[in-house]
């Protein structure tokens, strides 16, 4: 039997069903893999052994007495910015460094109600800005596969941990990009659902109107999975769509002969590396094998998001965060002369650089006199995306592209750069400002041996037909089965 | 410039950020460079295209007024920096 640490969820479901081991004696396995590595990797803000523990023996109890469901039993990370209540949530954060949830998160709900087991949260950018993980307050991830570069953020914590062997499978959430660009650089696969799809209920709030959880794992099967676990109608969500979702793990098998996929010149005129191009032409020939039909297409508006998403994600980041004022949680600053004096001084010490930079950019857009030329103008722009895609998809079934210019860069080389960083979205925002899924898939290496992810979005609440696709392609090849060399 | 001292000044106390002077000089110069960036969204025509604020057709969703079990006052109170009894405590507001 392979090390209990380097199975897919799926795999460990079949060593639990067929009694091979525990779900105690995997969550050891994996709580002695995160000992190892954490040094190295740092993927955890807190890990949660006693947690992990409890939740594995009551698994195990569960599972004979012959209940529970397919993830019963295996080890996951959540990203630190869901609420687990009694476990300490910071979101990367100072101003949340002792903040500890009295509620869970509809997800951990879910969680909990499936029976998974919680390793700990997993590190990320602070307030989730962030494309590399370097803003967290407890200091930045590596990726597993080079210890210099980045793994791409702000979910980084989530991706890497799974590249890692740290958790079976994850949850990250994503609001430019955030679970699928970490995903590409650490060579695992993760999908952001359609806006709606997740509640999110107990997630840390960004922008609201572009943040979605969905999960982070090593290959398709394990995906389906936990999107049939978290995907549904939530009342405490207003934005949660009312719709039964399918059952996501029916689309597995499915053939994907005869399917368009739209290739948007807007897209790959943006590559910025030989190898990326390369693993594009090699990606392609193998689903034109699956006959899958290719069509160029054009999304005129696309160049513009960017700019749009940098006016809309810091205006709503501006008003949500005013929460944080030194009164219901958090860290409170220590010297003070009026409550407006505390106030300024208890955010200038548990905010972070690119956190008060952006509150800045946002207050600023919608000041009075500003608004619209800036907040205004960007939500027209959004509106002019989202129908670019509308009309892409009257000629494709999904659209295909990078999900990246270039591979993971290096840790430090952007983060004095604050456009650069932005830049580094350029083929995930889009996606959110339209609210469509769209999913991150290994499908390469760059030629020093860093992952290439390649991107698949659908219409809105298509979700289940990048499963097929993405599942077909992975029966085909073996880039999802390689592991760094840590 | 497209941004002066004295705007960023204003918008820091907007923002209830207190930032020390050569952090509002560096804020200064990158929210010049981002704001310049954001221009080129003057070139897209927009006249006849509404504003779209999510992707959601967004609803009001009406139930019954039932009264449901809420977080007990000392839960929600465990996380505050300062409290007394059953309040958060804050700095005098009105002089």
């Amino acid at each position: 039997m392979a090390n209990l640490y380097e199975m897919t969820a799926t795999e460990l479901g079949r060593v639990l069903a067929g009694k091979k081991a525990s779900s105690v004696e995997i969550t050891d396995a994996f709580l002695k893999r995160i000992e190892a590595m954490e040094e190295k990797v740092h993927s955890y803000v807190t890990v949660t052994p006693e947690l992990a523990l409890d939740m594995a023996g009551e698994a195990d109890r569960r599972l004979a007495r012959g209940e529970g469901g397919p993830l019963t039993g295996i080890p996951m990370a959540v990203k630190d910015n869901m609420c687990i209540k009694g476990q300490r949530t910071t979101c990367g954060s100072k101003i949340l460094h002792n903040f500890v949830p009295p509620y869970d998160a509809q997800v951990v709900s879910r969680i909990r109600e499936e029976g998974m087991v919680i390793l700990g949260s997993a590190n990320m950018d602070e307030f989730a800005m962030g494309s590399s993980t370097e803003t967290s307050h407890w200091g930045t991830t590596r990726n597993p596969w080079n210890l210099d570069m980045i793994p791409g953020g702000s979910s980084g914590g989530s991706a890497a941990a799974v590249a890692a062997g740290e958790a079976a499978v994850s949850l990250g959430s994503d609001t430019g990009g955030s679970i699928r660009l970490p995903a590409a650089f650490c060579g695992v696969t993760g999908i952001k659902p359609t806006y709606g799809a997740v509640s999110r209920y107990g997630l840390v709030a960004y922008a609201s109107s572009l943040d979605q959880i969905g999960p982070i794992s090593r290959d398709v099967p394990d995906l389906a999975l936990i999107l049939n676990m978290i995907c549904g109608h939530d009342p405490k969500d207003s934005t949660s769509v009312p719709r039964a979702h399918e059952d996501f793990t029916a689309f597995l098998d499915k053939p994907i002969s005869g399917m368009t996929l739209g290739l948007p010149k807007e897209f790959f005129n943006k590559l910025a590396s030989p190898d990326v191009e390369r693993v594009v032409a090699e990606t392609r020939s193998v689903f034109e094998g699956l006959g899958v039909n290719f069509v160029e297409l054009s999304l005129p508006h696309l160049d513009y998001g960017i700019a749009a998403y940098y006016i809309i994600a810091p205006s709503e980041a501006s008003s949500n965060l005013a929460r944080y004022d030194g009164v219901k949680y958090g860290h409170r600053a220590a010297k003070f002369s009026s409550m407006i004096d505390m106030y300024c001084r208890t955010r200038a010490e548990g905010f972070g650089p690119e956190v008060k930079r952006r509150i800045m950019l946002g207050t600023y857009a919608l000041s009075s006199g500003y608004y619209d030329a800036y907040y205004l103008k960007a939500a027209k722009v959004r509106t002019l995306i989202t129908r670019d895609f509308k009309r892409a998809f009257e000629a494709c079934d999904a659209i295909f592209c990078p999900t990246a210019p270039s591979p993971a860069f290096r840790i430090g080389e952007k983060i004095d750069d604050p456009i650069q960083m932005y830049l580094t979205d350029v083929c995930t925002i889009p996606v959110n400002m339209a609210g469509l899924p769209g999913m991150a898939f290994p499908a390469g290496f760059s030629a020093d041996g860093l992952p290439i992810g390649l991107q698949l979005i659908a219409p809105h609440f298509e979700e289940a037909r990048l499963i097929q696709l993405a599942a077909a392609f992975q029966r085909e090849t073996d880039h999802h089965l390689k592991r760094p060399p840590l | 410039m497209k941004i002066t001292r004295e705007q960023v000044d204003y918008v820091a106390l907007l923002g209830r950020l207190e930032l020390e002077p050569e952090e509002k000089e560096k804020y200064m110069g990158q929210l010049d460079d981002i704001l310049k960036y954001m221009d080129m969204l003057a070139e897209v025509p927009t006249d006849d295209v509404e504003p779209m604020a999510g992707p959601v057709e967004l609803y009001t969703p009406l139930r019954e007024d039932e009264v449901k079990p809420s977080l007990p006052v000392q839960e929600a109170l465990a996380n505050a920096p300062d409290r007394d009894g059953t309040s958060f405590r804050v700095p005098k507001v009105i002089e």
